[in-house]
């Protein structure tokens, strides 16, 4: 993996389906040991998208954000980001393609090529655990991430 | 002033214009517009579902995992809750008195806190809105815009909460789920050298503080007439004070004022708010409505955050930040007082005084002393209230002997906010809501006046962090004859 990349799963691990992105963080945490290759990669996680993590996709080739969704396909669906101004009610909310139109002001440059991975979740309450259809879609997006790390990743360009 | 919103004389007659998030789970936010027959908004509903399960989540749990486990609550304001819940577990461990690097690490990790959040709120969400006005195009109407026309605006933005996280991280030991205040102290103290590496930019932040308050007090004087009058109400106020009257951020008496300033009740000690405070229990709503017991619930109800603290209290402990605050209140005859959009420049007034408050600390040599934790007689039982970034923050605890957390209670700001809240709708509705259309505009103004508050949507859990909002009008048969949807 000639390409430095940062993978940023965010969410909440104490809220159930919502921890699928810091889940799948952890799953490939876990390989590192295993892949030599991936020695330009970054991972990151937080509870919350937000306009300072603009900062993180300094310097990066490729960006993968994760994160759990109710409204995506199962086990999960891959997407290219564009730059997209958000513009909410509250802080409290912030969508990736916002997070690229951050960067854009900030840097003053062209944020780097992004993708946004959503692993499908179910149930989301306080103090549960990963719901079993969310733990089996993090299997399958876990071998998706694997093998676009591996090399895959260019058939989305 | 509550009774008006709750009682109809012909409830049958009322319509509903309803602004409701897709799905629980990806919004939290709703309001009702109920109407009368003459298409005049009558009562407003403002639902935001409150977190649930919380002392499910943590009964049985050891109360020295509490100030962790609290954090899991809210992604923008952990470091609140963490600091409440130890402030709480202070007094459980018989810790009334921490040491001195105790003390100043934790007011500095708040103080990060207020910074971080602040700036965030007007930076990203607030000045679009005040640059360009309400009625504009939403496309317009957002952070990179606002960079078009003054590319540092975003900018600065960005880095001033970037060095509130880094506060956060030096003394909460990690940028996420720090672990630094614990109950009776901290676990970690300062370094000089990360003391001089935070102070190497804070000239700059107060600097850029200094600006941002300069941008809200210049937009005010020019548009003073909409700013003054945009959702404005009166209400008490309620908020905590340091014993000389300062504004005090971590620590203090309980002050609660009414509209015109008289003094409802003054330097009470929070550990009995449960004599002064009671909670409503609403039909139509999840969350509470407080009052003050001694106004009762239909007078009693009151707003809390940046607005109330800089409106009542005696004076602001740092020099900048006390003269933006006589410039506040001097404004126009004390119009923003009142106004919601007030939250705006009282916000960033606090900010400056964060950015003040960490370089007075930063100079401190207390914060790199060993003597961290104390312990005293415990107790079974703990109160712990702080002013967060949106408002005053409760955090009560019941223990039994065996150290487990057999109670809690929690009453977060907005909740305190929630029938002020309410009234700023209502007033934005009844002057933007024309007949039976809905538009753009009018849920433009709806946001806006929403967002002054900034109220945290129980928001720990966001899937894509999205926050849509649909409009729709329904007229008394039950059709819906107009819907608008944004964000989904």
């Amino acid at each position: 993996m000639a390409d430095s990349v940062l993978v940023f799963g965010w969410g909440n691990p104490s809220r159930g389906d919502d921890a699928l992105g810091p889940a799948l963080i952890e799953r490939i945490a876990a390989e590192l040991p295993e892949h030599a290759e991936w020695d330009e990669l970054t991972l990151l996680t937080d509870f919350q998208l937000q306009p300072e993590h603009a900062l993180d996709l300094e310097g990066q080739d490729r960006v993968l954000f994760v994160d759990a969704s109710v409204s995506c396909v199962s086990p999960y669906a891959f997407d290219r980001l564009r730059p997209l101004p958000g513009f909410g009610y509250t802080t409290h909310a912030m969508q990736p393609e916002a997070l690229l139109a951050v960067f854009r002001q900030v840097s003053g440059s062209e944020p780097p090529p992004a993708w946004l991975l959503t692993v499908r979740g179910e149930s989301f309450e306080l103090g549960e655990p990963l719901s079993a259809a969310a733990a089996r879609h993090l299997e399958a997006a876990t071998v998706f991430v694997t093998s676009l790390l591996s090399g895959e990743w260019q058939r989305f360009d | 002033m509550a009774s008006e919103l709750e009682t109809a004389a012909h409830p049958e007659n009322l319509k509903r214009v309803v602004i409701e998030p897709v799905s629980r789970v990806e919004g939290h936010g709703k309001v009702t517009l109920l109407l009368d027959a003459d298409n005049r908004v009558h009562q407003v509903r403002l639902h935001i579902v409150e977190f649930r399960g919380f002392e499910k989540f943590i009964q049985g749990r050891p109360y020295w995992e509490v100030p962790v486990l609290v954090q899991r609550l809210c992604g923008i304001c952990p470091v609140s809750h963490h600091l409440a819940a130890s402030k709480a577990l202070d007094i459980v461990v018989g810790a009334r008195q921490l040491t001195p690097t105790a003390e100043k690490m934790r007011r500095l990790m708040h103080l990060g806190q207020i910074l971080q959040s602040h700036a965030l709120h007007f930076f990203h969400l607030a000045s679009p809105d005040l640059l360009f006005g309400f009625d504009a195009e939403v496309a317009q109407r957002n952070v990179v815009h606002v960079a078009a026309v003054d590319p540092e605006v975003a900018r600065k933005g960005v880095l001033l909460r970037k060095y509130g996280q880094e506060i956060i991280r030096h003394t909460a030991g990690k940028r996420v789920h720090g672990t630094g205040s614990v109950p009776g102290g901290v676990n970690k103290n300062l370094s000089r050298a990360e003391r001089a590496e935070l102070l190497g930019e804070i000239d700059t932040i107060v600097e850029w503080s200094r600006e941002a308050v300069g941008i809200v007090r210049g937009l005010f004087e020019r548009h003073a007439a909409l700013y003054e009058s945009f959702g404005r109400f009166e209400s008490n106020r309620l908020g905590l004070v340091r014993a000389d009257g300062a504004l005090d951020l971590y620590h203090g008496g309980l002050r609660a004022t009414a509209a015109d300033g008289a003094v409802i009740f003054d330097h009470a000690d929070y550990q009995s708010y449960y004599e002064l405070i009671h909670e409503e229990v609403k039909p139509w709503s999840y969350m509470k409505f407080p009052f003050l017991l001694a106004q009762g619930s239909e007078a009693g109800w009151y707003r809390v955050g940046p607005l109330a603290r800089v409106a009542q209290c005696d004076f602001i402990p740092t020099v900048l930040a006390e003269a933006a605050r006589r410039e506040f209140l001097a404004f126009d005859g004390g119009a923003a007082l009142s106004a919601p959009l007030g939250y705006h420049w009282a916000r960033l007034i606090e900010m400056l005084h964060a950015a003040e408050g960490i370089k007075e600390l930063l100079l401190d040599n207390d914060l790199s002393g060993g003597d961290l934790i104390v312990r005293g007689e415990p107790q079974l039982r703990g109160v712990g209230v702080i002013e967060a970034p949106r408002g005053t923050l409760i955090h009560h605890y019941r223990v039994n002997e065996d150290d487990q957390i057999v109670n809690a209670n929690l009453i977060v700001s907005t909740t305190h906010n929630n029938q002020a809240m309410n009234t700023a709708v209502r007033e934005v509705a009844r002057r933007y809501l024309d007949g039976r259309t809905l538009t753009e505009g009018l849920l433009n103004h709806i946001e806006v006046a929403i967002r002054a508050f900034d109220p945290c949507l129980s928001c720990a859990t966001h899937a894509l962090g999205k926050m849509p909002l649909e409009l729709e009008l329904v007229d008394a048969d039950g059709q819906v004859v107009d819907r608008l949807l944004r964000g989904g």
